[in-house]
């Protein structure tokens, strides 16, 4: 039997590497959607550990809307970047930076 | 006069009716004028003043047969110990006053008809002469300090819109504003006046007020004021008189008065001849409960009205406009009647208004009728042989002419004639004597110069241009049935005032006014004359003919120099060059105070508005201090709004690690 920290240390390790990679990432936004996509992630596995340990449902049901919400997320975010492409012909980090001050 | 024994009460919609119906008149036209047009403005203002001028008759009627009325419909302002009620006060003093105004304000409005036609402010003129009116009957409906301060500072907003009419000219913007400026001097001795009152009465009630006098009196209460000791009865007095000489154009404060006929003709006569002006003279017979207890308060009146009486007939001598000779006639007029309230004649100074309001507004009308006629022109020296003209206004201009002179009859005899008579009759020392030797000497004057511009006007030789003189006519009936009605005021208001209403009884309660002004017994300058006509060891034939030798001495001076063409003027004036010039230029007020007030706070503001404004202000605070630093804030804080998406991802997630760290801390 895993004990339930293990579990929870391999959430916060991809937790972290989410995090860390929206930071240092600085060339693709395609990277970022996968960052912010990992981070969901992880919180899906602490969700379905805790669910698994603490023999309640809600956790796992959780995981679908999470997962759903993830899915659209995308879907809306790599159409902003189809449509941003055709307006820079760029989708590097650098080059969006029309709001700096 | 036969007193009603019962007190009957009046109706109070048709109390309110009066004052309310101008006002709607004046929102109709004054906020769908551009919906309602020139003819239908001018119908709704008209009829409903004509219809307030109707319902005051009958209210007069009424308060002649002994009904009074005193009550207030709302409270206004409830603040602590203050309170201040909406009411009226309705007493032969009030109705009087309600009659005049609403009469000649009806005149105006029929006259301005004719007057105004094809002026594009058509609709704003009737509906502000509508306000006006509105204003002036709230002035003197009112029953307390307070509406009597909102209907005093309403009249001089209209008298300010209504000098400035013509905005385009700049004369008549910067007469308005001199009007309106001069007028803030007096209306802030009046503003401290009615605080005083409230401050030692603890009420701003009229009856409650002078029910308190006589007791306050009793105690002798002393003021300090800028390093003075005054008595505090003295004090208010003579700060509510500071306001009478600011609205009533008393020396110093009258300055205003004459340029305030850069206005349309209609207004010179409504505003600044019959009623407005009058408003001081009104306040202070209103009042006079509490003048009559301060003798300093009554010498200071007589005083500025005696200077003001004589100073204004003698500028009237020489002027060429003919708006302003009767303009300085109205100042020096307005002189007479403050002398009588000084001398505790104030019936007489009400009688005096009230005929003077008629004849001053027909003769107004008059010279707006001539200057319609004229095209504008105002300068008597380029009119002449008028009357082949106009056959109407000739002779109703002569009317008010008479009257204005105390030829009997005519309106202006009983009245002038009486505060002469009292003056001489009330021994307060040097005042009074002065007083009388000055109104003696102004009675010539006024008959003098009134005749030099009638003569100047309607006979002399014909001197006008030649491009007006095809068009110069009489002007069509809606001038001239105003002026025939206002003639029958200017002829008629002497006889009814005195024969018909009593208002010159000895004693005040016997006469018409009954008890609305109090005059203690050892002022009554009426019971006084009486005593000195009876005493049959002297002469009085200067005493009761004098003014009218004087008067007729007057127009027969005026007649001999300007009825026919005549050297005799200029060369009176090549003799005493300085005294012509003093004259002309109006003994020099404008310039004495261009000099001491007018050009050291022009420097005054153009060294705060230069170097306080413009260099410390503007470029020192705001180009300087605050630009600079937000100009270095701004480029700090720019640099944190990158624009690159990891940046805000960090300070997101670090601002999320902060809130848990903070709440996991606190929980």
């Amino acid at each position: 039997m895993i004990p339930l920290s293990n579990f929870l240390i391999v959430g916060a390790i991809l937790f972290s590497l989410g995090v860390v990679g929206l930071f240092l990432n600085r060339k693709n936004v395609i990277a970022i959607l996968m960052c912010i996509e990992l981070m969901l992630l992880a919180v899906n596995i602490n969700f379905a550990a805790f669910s698994h340990f603490l023999g309640d449902l809600g956790g796992q049901i959780m995981v679908f809307f999470v997962l759903t919400v993830a899915a659209s997320e995308v879907a809306i975010g790599l159409a902003i970047l189809v449509a941003y492409y055709r307006q820079r012909r760029s989708i590097a980090v650098e080059d969006i930076n029309t709001l700096q001050g | 006069m036969v007193h009603a024994t019962t007190e009957m009460t009046l109706n109070t919609v048709e109390l309110m009716a009066i004052p309310l119906l101008p006002l709607f008149g004046a929102m109709a036209a004054g906020l769908f004028g551009w919906v309602l047009k020139d003819k239908l403005s001018h119908w709704i203002t008209s009829s409903c003043v004509i219809l307030s001028a109707l319902l005051s008759i009958h209210v007069f009627t009424q308060v002649l047969n002994g009904a009074e009325f005193y009550g207030n419909f709302w409270t206004w302002i409830a603040s602590g110990d203050l309170v201040v009620n909406i009411g009226m006060m309705i007493d032969p003093l009030t109705t009087i006053m309600m009659v005049t105004v609403t009469v000649v304000s009806a005149c105006v409005h029929i006259y301005t008809i004719g007057y105004m036609h094809g002026d594009p402010g058509y609709p704003r003129f009737f509906s502000y002469i509508s306000a006006f009116t509105f204003s002036m009957l709230v002035l003197v409906m009112g029953n307390s300090f307070f509406t009597l301060f909102f209907g005093w500072e309403a009249v001089g907003l209209f008298s300010y819109l209504l000098i400035g009419f013509w905005f385009k000219r700049e004369s008549a913007t910067t007469a308005a504003m001199k009007a309106f400026i001069v007028n803030r001097v007096g209306d802030f001795g009046f503003a401290i006046g009615i605080l005083a009152v409230w401050y030692y009465f603890g009420t701003v009630d009229y009856r409650e007020v002078f029910a308190l006098v006589e007791g306050f009196v009793a105690t002798n209460q002393v003021m300090h004021f800028m390093g003075m000791d005054v008595e505090a009865l003295t004090f208010i007095c003579l700060a509510l008189f500071v306001g009478a000489m600011g609205k009533s154009g008393q020396v110093p404060l009258h300055v205003w008065l004459p340029d305030s006929m850069e206005g349309p003709t209609p207004i010179s006569a409504l505003i600044h001849a019959a009623t407005m002006v009058t408003a001081g003279v009104f306040m202070v017979a209103r009042l006079s409960p509490m003048f009559e207890y301060s003798e300093v308060a009554l010498a200071v009146v007589i005083i500025v009205g005696t200077i003001t009486a004589f100073m204004c007939a003698t500028i009237g001598l020489v002027q060429n406009d003919i708006k302003r000779v009767i303009a300085y006639s109205t100042c020096s007029q307005l002189g007479y009647m403050f002398v009588a309230l000084g001398i505790s004649a104030y019936p007489i100074g009400i009688f005096h208004l009230m005929t003077h309001a008629y004849f001053k507004a027909l003769l107004f009308l008059a010279a707006g009728s001539v200057i319609h006629a004229v095209h504008h022109n105002q300068d008597i020296r380029l009119m002449g042989q008028l009357r082949k003209y106009m056959p109407i206004t000739y002779i109703t201009m002569l009317l008010a002419g008479l009257a204005l002179a105390g030829i009997p009859p005519f309106g202006g005899f009983f009245s002038k004639d009486m505060i002469i008579e009292a003056a001489y009759a009330r021994d307060m020392g040097w005042v009074s004597e002065v007083a009388y030797w000055a109104l003696m000497s102004g009675v010539f004057m006024t008959a003098f110069y009134t005749f030099r511009m009638f003569f100047l006007t309607f006979h002399n030789s014909d001197r006008v241009p030649a491009e007006t003189k095809a068009h110069v006519h009489e002007s069509p009936w809606v001038i001239t049935v105003p002026l025939m009605i206002l003639a029958v005021g200017a002829v008629g208001a002497g006889m009814w005032g005195d024969w018909g209403l009593h208002m010159t009884s000895e004693e005040v309660a016997h006469g018409y006014f009954r008890d609305s002004m109090m005059i203690l017994e050892e002022h009554n300058p009426l019971v006084k004359l009486e005593l000195l006509e009876e005493d049959h060891t002297k002469s009085h034939f200067w005493l009761e003919y004098g003014a009218l030798i004087l008067a007729l001495s007057g127009i027969f001076s005026a007649f001999f120099m300007y009825f026919k063409e005549s050297p005799l003027p200029a060369k009176l004036a090549a003799m005493f060059p300085g005294v012509y010039q003093f004259l002309l230029n109006k003994w020099y007020w404008d310039e004495l105070y261009a000099v001491t007030i007018v050009k050291p706070t022009r420097a005054l503001g153009t060294f705060f508005w230069q170097k306080g404004d413009l260099a410390m202000i503007d470029r020192g605070l705001i180009h300087g201090v605050i630009v600079n630093s937000v100009k270095a804030g701004a480029s700090f804080m720019r640099n944190i709004q990158s624009g690159m998406v990891y940046h805000y991802a960090y300070a997101m997630v670090i601002g999320v690690f902060g809130l848990l760290t903070y709440l996991m801390l606190n929980a």
